[in-house]
Protein backbone atom coordinates (compact mmCIF):
# COMPACT_ATOMS: atom_id res chain seq x y z
CA UNK A 1 0.00 0.00 0.00
CA UNK A 2 2.91 2.31 1.28
CA UNK A 3 4.49 1.81 -2.04
CA UNK A 4 1.84 2.12 -4.60
CA UNK A 5 1.43 5.87 -2.56
CA UNK A 6 4.72 6.83 -3.24
CA UNK A 7 4.66 5.44 -6.93
CA UNK A 8 1.93 7.72 -7.14
CA UNK A 9 4.45 10.92 -5.67
CA UNK A 10 6.32 10.24 -8.16
CA UNK A 11 4.50 10.23 -11.50
CA UNK A 12 3.16 13.44 -10.03
CA UNK A 13 6.19 14.71 -9.92
CA UNK A 14 7.07 13.48 -13.39
CA UNK A 15 3.84 15.91 -14.64
CA UNK A 16 4.79 18.94 -12.70
CA UNK A 17 8.48 18.98 -13.62
CA UNK A 18 7.28 17.87 -17.45
CA UNK A 19 5.00 20.63 -17.01
CA UNK A 20 7.45 22.89 -16.06
CA UNK A 21 10.10 22.66 -18.49
CA UNK A 22 7.25 22.93 -21.34
CA UNK A 23 6.48 26.31 -19.48
CA UNK A 24 10.12 27.10 -19.25
CA UNK A 25 11.59 26.03 -22.60
CA UNK A 26 9.89 29.08 -24.65
CA UNK A 27 11.46 31.38 -22.32
CA UNK A 28 14.73 30.05 -21.85
CA UNK A 29 15.09 29.67 -25.40
CA UNK A 30 13.98 33.44 -26.20
CA UNK A 31 16.34 34.41 -23.19
CA UNK A 32 19.55 32.56 -24.57
CA UNK A 33 18.79 34.09 -28.72
CA UNK A 34 19.03 37.46 -26.79
CA UNK A 35 22.65 36.40 -25.93
CA UNK A 36 23.69 34.85 -29.37
CA UNK A 37 25.19 36.63 -32.10
CA UNK A 38 23.20 36.73 -35.48
CA UNK A 39 25.79 34.08 -37.23
CA UNK A 40 24.69 31.51 -34.56
CA UNK A 41 20.77 31.99 -34.87
CA UNK A 42 20.85 31.49 -38.44
CA UNK A 43 23.10 28.96 -38.53
CA UNK A 44 20.08 26.78 -37.20
CA UNK A 45 21.75 25.08 -34.65
CA UNK A 46 20.31 24.03 -31.51
CA UNK A 47 21.90 24.96 -28.46
CA UNK A 48 20.93 26.68 -25.19
CA UNK A 49 23.99 27.74 -24.19
CA UNK A 50 25.14 30.56 -26.72
CA UNK A 51 28.75 29.88 -28.13
CA UNK A 52 29.48 33.04 -28.23
CA UNK A 53 27.67 34.79 -25.49
CA UNK A 54 27.34 38.49 -26.02
CA UNK A 55 25.69 41.02 -25.22
CA UNK A 56 25.46 43.18 -28.46
CA UNK A 57 21.90 42.77 -28.65
CA UNK A 58 20.90 44.31 -26.00
CA UNK A 59 23.16 47.98 -26.67
CA UNK A 60 22.23 47.23 -30.20
CA UNK A 61 18.38 47.52 -30.25
CA UNK A 62 18.52 51.01 -28.32
CA UNK A 63 21.45 51.91 -31.20
CA UNK A 64 19.00 50.97 -34.11
CA UNK A 65 16.02 51.95 -32.49
CA UNK A 66 16.18 55.18 -31.07
CA UNK A 67 12.79 55.16 -30.18
CA UNK A 68 13.01 52.41 -28.15
CA UNK A 69 14.14 54.70 -24.76
CA UNK A 70 10.89 56.65 -26.10
CA UNK A 71 8.65 53.56 -26.24
CA UNK A 72 9.54 52.49 -22.91
CA UNK A 73 8.48 56.00 -21.00
CA UNK A 74 5.44 56.03 -22.60
CA UNK A 75 4.45 52.52 -21.50
CA UNK A 76 5.62 53.17 -17.93
CA UNK A 77 3.67 56.35 -18.02
CA UNK A 78 0.61 55.65 -19.09
CA UNK A 79 0.72 52.37 -16.98
CA UNK A 80 2.09 54.39 -13.79
CA UNK A 81 -0.64 56.86 -13.52
CA UNK A 82 -3.21 54.69 -15.45
CA UNK A 83 -2.99 52.53 -12.31
CA UNK A 84 -2.85 55.27 -9.75
CA UNK A 85 -6.24 56.92 -10.97
CA UNK A 86 -7.56 53.10 -11.32
CA UNK A 87 -6.97 52.37 -7.75
CA UNK A 88 -8.56 55.80 -6.34
CA UNK A 89 -10.93 55.97 -8.63
CA UNK A 90 -12.11 52.00 -8.24
CA UNK A 91 -11.98 52.23 -4.70
CA UNK A 92 -13.95 55.75 -4.36
CA UNK A 93 -16.87 54.19 -6.22
CA UNK A 94 -16.19 50.80 -4.28
CA UNK A 95 -16.54 52.52 -0.94
CA UNK A 96 -19.87 54.78 -2.36
CA UNK A 97 -21.52 51.60 -3.73
CA UNK A 98 -20.95 49.68 -0.18
CA UNK A 99 -21.76 52.37 2.15
CA UNK A 100 -23.38 55.62 1.14
CA UNK A 101 -26.72 56.27 0.15
CA UNK A 102 -27.86 58.36 -1.95
CA UNK A 103 -30.84 58.13 -5.06
CA UNK A 104 -29.74 56.25 -8.08
CA UNK A 105 -27.24 54.28 -6.26
CA UNK A 106 -29.09 50.54 -7.57
CA UNK A 107 -29.34 51.43 -10.77
CA UNK A 108 -25.84 52.71 -10.69
CA UNK A 109 -24.76 49.21 -9.52
CA UNK A 110 -26.51 47.42 -12.01
CA UNK A 111 -25.12 49.26 -14.95
CA UNK A 112 -21.57 48.62 -13.52
CA UNK A 113 -22.46 44.68 -13.34
CA UNK A 114 -24.14 44.95 -16.71
CA UNK A 115 -21.01 46.44 -18.14
CA UNK A 116 -18.82 43.78 -17.68
CA UNK A 117 -20.88 41.72 -19.88
CA UNK A 118 -20.17 44.21 -23.13
CA UNK A 119 -16.75 43.28 -24.91
CA UNK A 120 -14.85 45.91 -26.06
CA UNK A 121 -15.10 45.27 -29.66
CA UNK A 122 -18.59 47.54 -29.18
CA UNK A 123 -17.38 50.40 -27.53
CA UNK A 124 -13.81 50.26 -29.43
CA UNK A 125 -14.98 52.33 -32.60
CA UNK A 126 -17.25 54.90 -31.01
CA UNK A 127 -14.66 55.56 -28.57
CA UNK A 128 -11.68 56.03 -31.61
CA UNK A 129 -13.90 58.53 -33.18
CA UNK A 130 -15.30 60.69 -30.15
CA UNK A 131 -11.27 60.68 -29.21
CA UNK A 132 -10.64 61.82 -32.46
CA UNK A 133 -13.39 64.56 -32.03
CA UNK A 134 -11.29 65.88 -28.75
CA UNK A 135 -8.37 65.71 -30.78
CA UNK A 136 -6.82 62.92 -28.12
CA UNK A 137 -5.70 60.86 -30.97
CA UNK A 138 -1.67 60.28 -30.22
CA UNK A 139 -1.87 61.73 -26.40
CA UNK A 140 -1.61 60.12 -23.27
CA UNK A 141 -5.20 61.14 -22.07
CA UNK A 142 -6.55 59.51 -25.20
CA UNK A 143 -4.92 56.27 -23.36
CA UNK A 144 -5.29 57.06 -19.88
CA UNK A 145 -8.86 58.97 -19.47
CA UNK A 146 -11.17 56.27 -21.15
CA UNK A 147 -9.71 53.25 -18.89
CA UNK A 148 -9.26 55.32 -15.28
CA UNK A 149 -12.45 53.18 -14.40
CA UNK A 150 -12.66 49.32 -14.29
CA UNK A 151 -15.94 47.79 -13.69
CA UNK A 152 -14.78 44.51 -12.37
CA UNK A 153 -11.99 46.53 -9.85
CA UNK A 154 -15.34 48.69 -8.94
CA UNK A 155 -17.05 45.53 -8.42
CA UNK A 156 -14.04 43.79 -6.69
CA UNK A 157 -13.65 46.80 -4.25
CA UNK A 158 -17.34 47.13 -3.06
CA UNK A 159 -17.16 43.45 -2.11
CA UNK A 160 -14.15 44.37 -0.05
CA UNK A 161 -15.82 47.49 1.60
CA UNK A 162 -18.95 45.42 2.67
CA UNK A 163 -17.11 43.31 4.57
CA UNK A 164 -14.71 45.78 6.25
CA UNK A 165 -15.40 46.24 9.69
CA UNK A 166 -17.61 49.50 10.29
CA UNK A 167 -16.82 50.35 13.88
CA UNK A 168 -13.18 52.17 12.68
CA UNK A 169 -15.30 54.54 10.68
CA UNK A 170 -17.83 54.97 13.17
CA UNK A 171 -14.55 55.80 15.57
CA UNK A 172 -13.26 58.39 13.24
CA UNK A 173 -16.10 59.66 12.76
CA UNK A 174 -16.20 60.80 16.64
CA UNK A 175 -12.76 61.54 16.49
CA UNK A 176 -14.11 64.62 13.73
CA UNK A 177 -13.01 63.28 10.75
CA UNK A 178 -15.20 63.84 7.66
CA UNK A 179 -16.74 61.28 5.59
CA UNK A 180 -13.84 62.27 2.74
CA UNK A 181 -11.07 63.00 5.46
CA UNK A 182 -11.75 59.14 7.04
CA UNK A 183 -11.88 57.70 3.41
CA UNK A 184 -8.52 58.66 2.90
CA UNK A 185 -7.09 58.34 6.22
CA UNK A 186 -8.69 55.49 7.60
CA UNK A 187 -10.47 53.32 4.77
CA UNK A 188 -7.78 53.52 2.20
CA UNK A 189 -4.76 52.81 4.72
CA UNK A 190 -6.34 49.62 6.09
CA UNK A 191 -7.53 48.36 2.37
CA UNK A 192 -4.28 48.24 1.25
CA UNK A 193 -4.07 44.33 0.02
CA UNK A 194 -7.07 44.74 -1.87
CA UNK A 195 -5.21 47.73 -3.46
CA UNK A 196 -2.44 45.77 -3.82
CA UNK A 197 -3.79 42.97 -5.76
CA UNK A 198 -5.79 45.90 -8.18
CA UNK A 199 -2.56 47.36 -8.90
CA UNK A 200 -0.92 44.39 -9.96
CA UNK A 201 -3.96 43.79 -12.58
CA UNK A 202 -4.30 46.92 -13.54
CA UNK A 203 -0.71 47.60 -14.14
CA UNK A 204 -0.68 44.20 -16.49
CA UNK A 205 -3.54 45.63 -18.23
CA UNK A 206 -1.98 49.12 -19.56
CA UNK A 207 1.41 47.55 -19.92
CA UNK A 208 0.57 44.78 -22.09
CA UNK A 209 -2.17 46.67 -23.72
CA UNK A 210 -2.06 45.90 -27.73
CA UNK A 211 -5.10 46.76 -29.29
CA UNK A 212 -6.14 50.31 -27.84
CA UNK A 213 -2.61 51.56 -28.45
CA UNK A 214 -2.59 50.08 -31.85
CA UNK A 215 -6.12 52.43 -32.61
CA UNK A 216 -4.92 55.02 -30.33
CA UNK A 217 -1.33 55.70 -31.54
CA UNK A 218 -0.55 56.12 -35.06
CA UNK A 219 2.87 58.33 -34.49
CA UNK A 220 5.54 55.78 -33.80
CA UNK A 221 7.05 58.48 -30.99
CA UNK A 222 3.57 57.92 -29.12
CA UNK A 223 3.76 53.97 -29.47
CA UNK A 224 4.13 51.97 -26.33
CA UNK A 225 6.43 48.86 -25.99
CA UNK A 226 4.03 45.74 -27.22
CA UNK A 227 3.04 48.21 -30.70
CA UNK A 228 7.07 49.23 -30.80
CA UNK A 229 8.22 45.76 -30.49
CA UNK A 230 5.76 44.87 -33.40
CA UNK A 231 6.85 47.59 -35.30
CA UNK A 232 10.61 46.28 -34.39
CA UNK A 233 10.00 42.85 -35.62
CA UNK A 234 8.59 44.66 -39.34
CA UNK A 235 11.85 46.12 -39.82
CA UNK A 236 14.72 43.43 -38.41
CA UNK A 237 12.43 40.68 -40.09
CA UNK A 238 14.79 38.06 -39.28
CA UNK A 239 17.27 39.48 -36.58
CA UNK A 240 15.81 37.19 -34.04
CA UNK A 241 18.36 38.14 -31.45
CA UNK A 242 17.41 41.34 -31.78
CA UNK A 243 13.92 40.86 -31.39
CA UNK A 244 14.15 38.42 -28.18
CA UNK A 245 16.82 40.83 -26.84
CA UNK A 246 14.05 43.48 -27.21
CA UNK A 247 11.17 40.80 -25.58
CA UNK A 248 13.43 40.22 -22.65
CA UNK A 249 14.16 44.17 -22.04
CA UNK A 250 9.54 44.41 -22.00
CA UNK A 251 9.09 41.29 -19.92
CA UNK A 252 11.48 42.09 -17.07
CA UNK A 253 9.34 44.84 -15.26
CA UNK A 254 6.82 43.27 -14.70
CA UNK A 255 8.30 39.85 -13.21
CA UNK A 256 10.48 42.66 -10.98
CA UNK A 257 6.66 43.41 -9.93
CA UNK A 258 5.66 40.24 -9.28
CA UNK A 259 8.49 38.88 -7.18
CA UNK A 260 7.41 42.17 -5.20
CA UNK A 261 3.44 41.52 -4.95
CA UNK A 262 3.53 38.09 -5.20
CA UNK A 263 1.31 37.76 -1.99
CA UNK A 264 -1.29 40.17 -3.08
CA UNK A 265 -1.45 38.36 -6.76
CA UNK A 266 -2.50 34.87 -5.36
CA UNK A 267 -5.23 36.88 -2.97
CA UNK A 268 -6.30 39.01 -5.72
CA UNK A 269 -6.85 36.41 -8.09
CA UNK A 270 -9.08 34.90 -5.85
CA UNK A 271 -10.97 38.32 -5.22
CA UNK A 272 -11.79 38.64 -8.83
CA UNK A 273 -12.12 34.54 -9.75
CA UNK A 274 -14.02 33.39 -6.81
CA UNK A 275 -16.97 36.11 -6.67
CA UNK B 1 -35.54 65.65 14.17
CA UNK B 2 -36.76 64.41 10.94
CA UNK B 3 -35.06 67.76 9.12
CA UNK B 4 -31.58 67.23 10.78
CA UNK B 5 -32.18 63.72 9.15
CA UNK B 6 -33.05 64.95 5.70
CA UNK B 7 -29.75 67.23 6.24
CA UNK B 8 -27.90 64.22 6.98
CA UNK B 9 -29.10 62.64 3.78
CA UNK B 10 -28.53 64.80 1.84
CA UNK B 11 -25.29 65.74 2.66
CA UNK B 12 -24.56 61.78 2.78
CA UNK B 13 -26.14 61.76 -1.06
CA UNK B 14 -23.59 64.69 -1.97
CA UNK B 15 -20.34 62.53 -0.79
CA UNK B 16 -21.64 59.53 -2.43
CA UNK B 17 -22.12 61.75 -6.18
CA UNK B 18 -18.92 63.41 -5.23
CA UNK B 19 -17.50 59.20 -4.71
CA UNK B 20 -18.75 58.43 -7.91
CA UNK B 21 -17.89 61.40 -9.67
CA UNK B 22 -15.01 59.74 -11.96
CA UNK B 23 -17.21 56.59 -12.48
CA UNK B 24 -19.95 58.34 -13.86
CA UNK B 25 -18.02 60.44 -16.10
CA UNK B 26 -15.97 57.33 -17.86
CA UNK B 27 -19.46 55.28 -17.71
CA UNK B 28 -21.18 57.94 -19.46
CA UNK B 29 -18.66 59.40 -22.07
CA UNK B 30 -16.56 56.54 -22.92
CA UNK B 31 -18.92 53.33 -22.35
CA UNK B 32 -22.94 54.04 -22.50
CA UNK B 33 -22.50 56.80 -24.88
CA UNK B 34 -20.37 54.76 -27.12
CA UNK B 35 -22.82 51.76 -26.53
CA UNK B 36 -25.87 53.86 -28.67
CA UNK B 37 -23.31 55.41 -31.04
CA UNK B 38 -22.05 52.15 -31.99
CA UNK B 39 -25.89 51.50 -32.56
CA UNK B 40 -26.23 54.42 -34.68
CA UNK B 41 -23.04 53.61 -36.34
CA UNK B 42 -24.13 49.86 -37.60
CA UNK B 43 -26.64 51.50 -39.06
CA UNK B 44 -25.15 54.09 -41.25
CA UNK B 45 -22.76 54.27 -43.69
CA UNK B 46 -19.22 56.39 -42.16
CA UNK B 47 -17.09 58.18 -44.34
CA UNK B 48 -14.41 60.07 -42.27
CA UNK B 49 -12.08 61.69 -44.83
CA UNK B 50 -12.71 65.17 -45.53
CA UNK B 51 -16.32 66.21 -44.33
CA UNK B 52 -17.16 63.25 -42.00
CA UNK B 53 -20.61 61.94 -43.27
CA UNK B 54 -23.02 59.58 -42.01
CA UNK B 55 -25.66 57.83 -44.55
CA UNK B 56 -28.37 55.96 -42.96
CA UNK B 57 -28.44 52.52 -44.75
CA UNK B 58 -31.36 50.88 -42.53
CA UNK B 59 -30.47 47.40 -41.89
CA UNK B 60 -27.70 47.13 -44.86
CA UNK B 61 -24.70 46.36 -42.77
CA UNK B 62 -26.43 43.33 -40.55
CA UNK B 63 -26.88 42.22 -43.88
CA UNK B 64 -24.05 42.18 -44.82
CA UNK B 65 -22.71 40.15 -42.52
CA UNK B 66 -24.09 37.16 -43.78
CA UNK B 67 -23.05 37.75 -47.50
CA UNK B 68 -19.34 38.78 -46.47
CA UNK B 69 -17.31 35.52 -47.50
CA UNK B 70 -14.39 37.18 -44.79
CA UNK B 71 -16.71 37.37 -42.22
CA UNK B 72 -17.73 33.76 -42.41
CA UNK B 73 -14.30 32.61 -42.58
CA UNK B 74 -13.51 34.64 -39.48
CA UNK B 75 -16.64 33.53 -37.48
CA UNK B 76 -15.39 29.85 -38.72
CA UNK B 77 -12.04 30.61 -37.35
CA UNK B 78 -13.27 32.21 -34.35
CA UNK B 79 -15.56 29.16 -33.78
CA UNK B 80 -13.32 26.19 -34.35
CA UNK B 81 -10.91 28.29 -32.25
CA UNK B 82 -13.02 28.53 -28.70
CA UNK B 83 -14.56 25.18 -29.40
CA UNK B 84 -11.14 23.40 -28.94
CA UNK B 85 -9.07 26.21 -26.79
CA UNK B 86 -11.66 26.22 -24.12
CA UNK B 87 -12.08 23.02 -23.26
CA UNK B 88 -8.26 22.07 -23.36
CA UNK B 89 -7.40 25.18 -21.53
CA UNK B 90 -9.61 24.04 -18.85
CA UNK B 91 -8.66 20.33 -18.20
CA UNK B 92 -5.20 21.14 -18.65
CA UNK B 93 -6.37 24.16 -15.29
CA UNK B 94 -8.02 21.42 -13.40
CA UNK B 95 -5.00 19.07 -13.90
CA UNK B 96 -2.55 21.12 -13.28
CA UNK B 97 -4.34 22.37 -10.03
CA UNK B 98 -4.80 19.07 -8.43
CA UNK B 99 -1.83 17.88 -9.03
CA UNK B 100 -0.07 21.22 -7.35
CA UNK B 101 -2.90 20.78 -4.55
CA UNK B 102 -1.26 16.84 -3.63
CA UNK B 103 0.95 18.49 -0.78
CA UNK B 104 4.09 17.89 -3.18
CA UNK B 105 7.10 19.68 -1.92
CA UNK B 106 8.43 22.60 -4.21
CA UNK B 107 4.88 23.74 -4.99
CA UNK B 108 5.73 27.43 -4.38
CA UNK B 109 8.41 26.59 -7.00
CA UNK B 110 6.20 25.03 -9.49
CA UNK B 111 3.17 27.91 -8.66
CA UNK B 112 5.53 30.72 -9.52
CA UNK B 113 7.11 28.84 -12.83
CA UNK B 114 3.63 28.07 -14.32
CA UNK B 115 2.16 31.65 -13.51
CA UNK B 116 5.45 33.41 -16.18
CA UNK B 117 2.87 32.84 -18.86
CA UNK B 118 0.22 34.84 -17.46
CA UNK B 119 2.73 37.87 -16.55
CA UNK B 120 4.48 38.00 -20.06
CA UNK B 121 2.51 40.41 -22.54
CA UNK B 122 0.92 38.49 -25.60
CA UNK B 123 2.89 40.56 -27.63
CA UNK B 124 6.00 39.30 -26.43
CA UNK B 125 4.50 35.21 -26.15
CA UNK B 126 3.50 35.79 -29.86
CA UNK B 127 7.29 36.61 -30.65
CA UNK B 128 8.94 34.29 -28.62
CA UNK B 129 6.62 31.34 -30.37
CA UNK B 130 6.88 33.06 -33.73
CA UNK B 131 10.90 32.30 -33.29
CA UNK B 132 10.19 29.10 -32.31
CA UNK B 133 7.77 27.97 -35.00
CA UNK B 134 10.47 29.20 -37.59
CA UNK B 135 11.11 26.89 -40.16
CA UNK B 136 14.29 25.97 -38.59
CA UNK B 137 13.49 26.48 -35.07
CA UNK B 138 13.42 24.84 -31.98
CA UNK B 139 9.43 23.10 -32.24
CA UNK B 140 10.65 21.80 -35.66
CA UNK B 141 13.92 20.92 -34.34
CA UNK B 142 11.95 18.39 -31.98
CA UNK B 143 9.38 17.42 -34.33
CA UNK B 144 11.95 15.87 -36.52
CA UNK B 145 14.09 14.59 -33.42
CA UNK B 146 10.50 12.71 -32.30
CA UNK B 147 10.48 11.21 -36.51
CA UNK B 148 7.65 13.67 -36.76
CA UNK B 149 6.87 15.68 -39.83
CA UNK B 150 7.65 19.49 -39.45
CA UNK B 151 5.91 22.34 -40.77
CA UNK B 152 6.10 25.54 -41.61
CA UNK B 153 3.94 27.17 -38.85
CA UNK B 154 3.80 30.44 -39.84
CA UNK B 155 3.34 30.51 -43.76
CA UNK B 156 1.21 27.36 -44.22
CA UNK B 157 -2.91 27.97 -43.94
CA UNK B 158 -3.31 24.39 -42.33
CA UNK B 159 -1.21 24.74 -39.44
CA UNK B 160 -1.19 28.58 -38.56
CA UNK B 161 -4.51 28.66 -36.59
CA UNK B 162 -3.20 25.56 -34.52
CA UNK B 163 -0.14 26.66 -33.51
CA UNK B 164 -1.83 29.52 -32.19
CA UNK B 165 -4.18 27.70 -30.54
CA UNK B 166 -1.51 26.10 -29.05
CA UNK B 167 0.21 29.02 -28.16
CA UNK B 168 -2.71 30.54 -26.38
CA UNK B 169 -3.74 27.24 -24.25
CA UNK B 170 -0.28 27.22 -23.20
CA UNK B 171 -0.38 30.87 -21.97
CA UNK B 172 -4.03 30.87 -20.57
CA UNK B 173 -4.48 27.19 -18.94
CA UNK B 174 -1.92 28.52 -15.37
CA UNK B 175 -4.41 31.42 -15.20
CA UNK B 176 -7.29 29.20 -14.75
CA UNK B 177 -5.07 26.49 -12.57
CA UNK B 178 -4.67 29.50 -9.91
CA UNK B 179 -8.42 29.96 -9.69
CA UNK B 180 -8.70 26.35 -9.90
CA UNK B 181 -6.32 26.25 -6.74
CA UNK B 182 -8.08 28.71 -4.51
CA UNK B 183 -11.32 26.76 -4.82
CA UNK B 184 -9.69 23.50 -4.10
CA UNK B 185 -8.82 24.48 -0.79
CA UNK B 186 -12.41 24.66 0.65
CA UNK B 187 -12.75 21.14 -0.53
CA UNK B 188 -12.70 19.47 3.13
CA UNK B 189 -10.13 16.51 3.73
CA UNK B 190 -12.62 14.32 5.06
CA UNK B 191 -14.16 13.52 1.97
CA UNK B 192 -11.01 11.79 0.11
CA UNK B 193 -10.20 10.73 3.71
CA UNK B 194 -13.84 8.87 3.45
CA UNK B 195 -12.78 7.54 -0.19
CA UNK B 196 -9.98 6.47 0.64
CA UNK B 197 -11.70 3.84 3.61
CA UNK B 198 -13.86 2.93 0.61
CA UNK B 199 -10.41 2.44 -1.91
CA UNK B 200 -10.91 4.91 -4.30
CA UNK B 201 -7.35 5.48 -5.90
CA UNK B 202 -6.06 8.64 -6.65
CA UNK B 203 -7.59 9.00 -10.38
CA UNK B 204 -11.21 7.70 -8.81
CA UNK B 205 -11.14 10.32 -6.12
CA UNK B 206 -10.05 13.22 -8.73
CA UNK B 207 -12.99 11.93 -10.81
CA UNK B 208 -15.46 11.62 -8.09
CA UNK B 209 -14.68 14.45 -5.33
CA UNK B 210 -12.43 17.01 -6.96
CA UNK B 211 -14.17 17.48 -10.26
CA UNK B 212 -17.74 17.39 -9.25
CA UNK B 213 -16.42 20.20 -6.25
CA UNK B 214 -15.21 22.53 -8.78
CA UNK B 215 -18.30 22.24 -10.50
CA UNK B 216 -19.11 26.08 -10.29
CA UNK B 217 -15.89 27.32 -10.50
CA UNK B 218 -15.53 25.36 -14.09
CA UNK B 219 -18.78 26.98 -15.24
CA UNK B 220 -17.05 30.23 -14.15
CA UNK B 221 -13.83 29.59 -16.09
CA UNK B 222 -15.55 28.08 -19.44
CA UNK B 223 -17.37 31.79 -19.30
CA UNK B 224 -14.53 33.71 -18.91
CA UNK B 225 -12.78 31.42 -21.35
CA UNK B 226 -15.69 31.50 -23.97
CA UNK B 227 -15.36 35.17 -23.07
CA UNK B 228 -11.55 35.81 -24.01
CA UNK B 229 -11.02 33.25 -26.44
CA UNK B 230 -13.81 34.82 -28.82
CA UNK B 231 -12.04 37.87 -28.61
CA UNK B 232 -8.77 36.86 -30.20
CA UNK B 233 -6.52 39.55 -31.59
CA UNK B 234 -3.35 40.42 -30.67
CA UNK B 235 -2.12 37.07 -31.26
CA UNK B 236 -3.07 36.52 -34.78
CA UNK B 237 -2.59 40.06 -35.60
CA UNK B 238 1.19 39.80 -34.77
CA UNK B 239 1.51 36.25 -36.59
CA UNK B 240 0.09 37.60 -39.82
CA UNK B 241 1.57 41.40 -39.56
CA UNK B 242 -2.35 41.89 -39.45
CA UNK B 243 -3.37 40.77 -42.67
CA UNK B 244 -5.22 37.19 -41.06
CA UNK B 245 -3.47 35.50 -43.29
CA UNK B 246 -1.51 33.20 -44.83
CA UNK B 247 -4.89 32.43 -46.71
CA UNK B 248 -7.67 33.63 -44.04
CA UNK B 249 -6.25 31.28 -41.78
CA UNK B 250 -5.79 33.14 -38.99
CA UNK B 251 -8.83 35.78 -39.25
CA UNK B 252 -10.73 36.20 -36.12
CA UNK B 253 -13.98 38.24 -35.95
CA UNK B 254 -12.13 40.69 -33.67
CA UNK B 255 -9.17 41.55 -36.27
CA UNK B 256 -11.44 41.32 -38.98
CA UNK B 257 -13.53 44.27 -37.25
CA UNK B 258 -10.10 46.15 -36.94
CA UNK B 259 -9.41 46.01 -40.81
CA UNK B 260 -12.97 46.84 -41.69
CA UNK B 261 -13.32 49.49 -38.53
CA UNK B 262 -9.25 51.31 -39.70
CA UNK B 263 -7.83 49.96 -42.64
CA UNK B 264 -9.92 49.99 -45.28
CA UNK B 265 -12.19 53.00 -46.24
CA UNK B 266 -16.08 54.04 -45.76
CA UNK B 267 -16.47 50.52 -43.64
CA UNK B 268 -16.51 51.91 -40.21
CA UNK B 269 -20.63 51.16 -40.23
CA UNK B 270 -20.30 47.69 -41.14
CA UNK B 271 -17.15 46.66 -38.89
CA UNK B 272 -19.74 48.48 -36.12
CA UNK B 273 -22.32 46.14 -37.14
CA UNK B 274 -20.01 42.52 -36.81
CA UNK B 275 -18.75 44.05 -33.33
CA UNK B 276 -22.66 43.78 -32.41
CA UNK B 277 -23.01 40.32 -34.00
CA UNK B 278 -20.00 39.42 -31.93
CA UNK B 279 -21.16 40.37 -28.81
CA UNK B 280 -24.71 38.57 -29.37
CA UNK B 281 -22.96 35.34 -30.16
CA UNK B 282 -20.75 35.83 -26.79
CA UNK B 283 -23.95 36.55 -24.99
CA UNK B 284 -25.98 34.06 -26.23
CA UNK B 285 -23.11 31.12 -25.40
CA UNK B 286 -22.41 32.49 -22.14
CA UNK B 287 -26.28 31.99 -21.58
CA UNK B 288 -26.19 28.75 -23.39
CA UNK B 289 -23.57 27.49 -21.10
CA UNK B 290 -24.85 29.12 -17.94
CA UNK B 291 -28.16 26.72 -18.89
CA UNK B 292 -26.48 23.78 -19.48
CA UNK B 293 -24.34 23.89 -16.18
CA UNK B 294 -27.43 24.41 -14.42
CA UNK B 295 -28.84 21.55 -16.10
CA UNK B 296 -26.01 19.05 -14.94
CA UNK B 297 -26.52 20.68 -11.28
CA UNK B 298 -29.70 18.65 -11.08
CA UNK B 299 -28.77 15.31 -11.50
Amino acid sequence: MKKKTSFGRIFLYVILCTYALVTLIPFLWALSSSFKPLSEIVSGSINFIPKNFTFDNYRQIFIEQALFPRWMFNSVLIATVGTALNILFNSMAGYALARLTFPGKKSLFIVILAVLMIPAQVTMIPNYLILREFGWLNSYQGMIVPSMINATFIFMMRQFFVNFPKELEEAAAIDGLSRIGTFFKVVLPLAKPALAAQAIFVFMGFWNDFMRPLIIMTDSSMYTLPLGLNTFKGQFVSYWNYIMAASMVFTLPVLVIYAFFNKYFIKGLSLTGGK
Amino acid sequence: MNRKYSTRALKEAGQGYFFMSPTIFVLLLFILGPIFYAIFLSFHNVRLLGETAFNFVGLANYERVFEDRRAGIALWNTFKYVMIVVPCQTVLAIILAATLNAGMKGEKFFRIVYFLPTLTSSAVLTLIFMWMYNREGLVNFGLDKLGLPTYDFIGDPNVALTAIMVMNIWATAPFFMVIYLAALQDIPDSLYEAAELDGAGPVRKFLSITVPHLRPITSFVVIMGVIGTFQLFDQSYIFSGGSGGPDNSTLTVVLLIYQYAFKSMDTMGYAAAIAFVLAIVILVSTLIQRKLSKEENLY
